[in-house]
């Protein structure tokens, strides 16, 4: 059947926010589980030696990434439908995904 | 590469379970989409459905499926989108296709009446006239979204209406946001009340794959997210 026609930065945002949210989902159960750890301390410690690793440290950077372009997504919707409304809506979605690689590169600058 | 004085067309032929058909159609100077449908059906194929009426962008009626993008054929010249000589023309999306290039447009109009998108005067011809400031606010806002030619473009190019059939739609809920800034209406809350419904405007993702097809550039995303605006005030005040 016809397919729709979706190769505009509106559509990009939604599915980076969508996308961005699913991965964060997946990521929180792994969280508490990490959190649950820190009743024996000698796990915790464990697991914070395994964070040492460069892959980690990447996953890491890429968890920062999802929680900014999330974030800053998230904060452009709520704009776009609670405040009266603006023209420049692929400027902001730009400058929404601008800020996230911001944090991005400050906290990459931080790991090394 | 086709030749540089002829056009490669793929036409969409049948209902929904149809195929596409391959004519070769004279390639002008000046020619736009419309041109071409027209061509095929006069002098390749006079059983090939379509449906047009002004040629001059002011109807509506002949919206379609361009090389993937939903348009209004009528203004949409070949050297705009077939720069290399082909096309591939289909019917609308989200709407039941008849035949060929024509879709049964009822469903979407059945969606402008669900979402209360017609005015209802609150006096009568013969009381005088409610003056209204082209300056207010809300004259401004209808002012912005009345202009609609009804070609279903944003229906079909909406995503929302993909996933949720039901749900009202771009053109529907422009149409109501105009209704709901008309203060001459005698019930404007009816009208938030049928926007704000489970199928209305709360569904919009604000993907704004509607404002990126309209080809008058109305911004049904707007209007969208001002029927949401006024429903949350209203239902925060008690009065949705």
């Amino acid at each position: 059947m016809i397919s729709a026609a979706r190769n505009h930065p509106g559509y990009w945002a939604f599915l980076l926010h969508r996308l961005s949210g699913l991965a964060l989902v997946f990521f929180l159960p792994v969280h508490f589980w990490v959190l649950g750890t820190a009743l024996d301390e000698a796990a915790f410690t464990g697991f914070f030696a395994w964070t040492a690793h460069p892959l980690v440290k990447l996953g890491e950077w890429a968890l920062v990434m999802l929680l900014a372009v999330h974030l800053t997504g998230g904060v452009r919707l709520l704009i776009l439908e609670f405040l009266p409304w603006s023209e420049g809506q692929k400027a902001r979605i730009a400058a929404s995904f601008g800020l996230a690689l911001l944090v991005g590169a400050a906290f990459a600058l931080g790991l090394v | 590469m086709t030749a540089l004085d002829e056009l490669e067309i793929r036409v969409w032929r049948g209902a929904a379970d149809g195929h596409y058909q391959v004519f070769r159609a004279p390639r002008r100077a000046n020619q736009t989409v419309l041109d071409v449908v027209s061509w095929i059906q006069r002098e390749a194929d006079p059983s090939l459905s379509y449906r047009f009426a002004c040629r001059v962008g002011v109807c509506g009626s002949c919206a379609m499926t361009v090389n993937g993008k939903p348009r209004w054929t009528c203004r949409t010249h070949i050297t705009k989108v077939a720069k290399d000589g082909r096309l591939t023309i289909a019917p609308l999306r989200n709407l039941p296709v008849i035949r060929d290039l024509a879709c049964d447009m009822a469903p979407f109009f059945e969606k402008w009446r669900r979402a209360r998108g017609r005015f209802e005067a609150a006096i009568s011809r013969d009381d005088p006239l409610v003056p209204i400031s082209p300056d207010s606010l809300e004259r401004r806002a209808a002012d912005a979204a009345v202009e609609c030619i009804n070609c279903a473009v944003c229906h079909a190019a909406c995503d929302v209406v993909g996933w949720r059939p039901d749900y009202l739609g771009p053109a529907a809920l422009n149409r109501a946001w105009v209704a709901w800034n008309d203060l001459r209406d005698r019930d404007r809350s009816a009208v938030l009340r049928a926007a704000n419904a489970g199928a209305g405007c709360g569904n919009c993702h604000s993907h704004q794959s509607c404002a990126e097809h309209c080809p008058v550039e109305i911004n049904p995303t707007r209007s969208i997210a001002g029927l949401k605006r006024a429903g949350l005030l209203a239902l925060l005040r008690g009065s949705l």
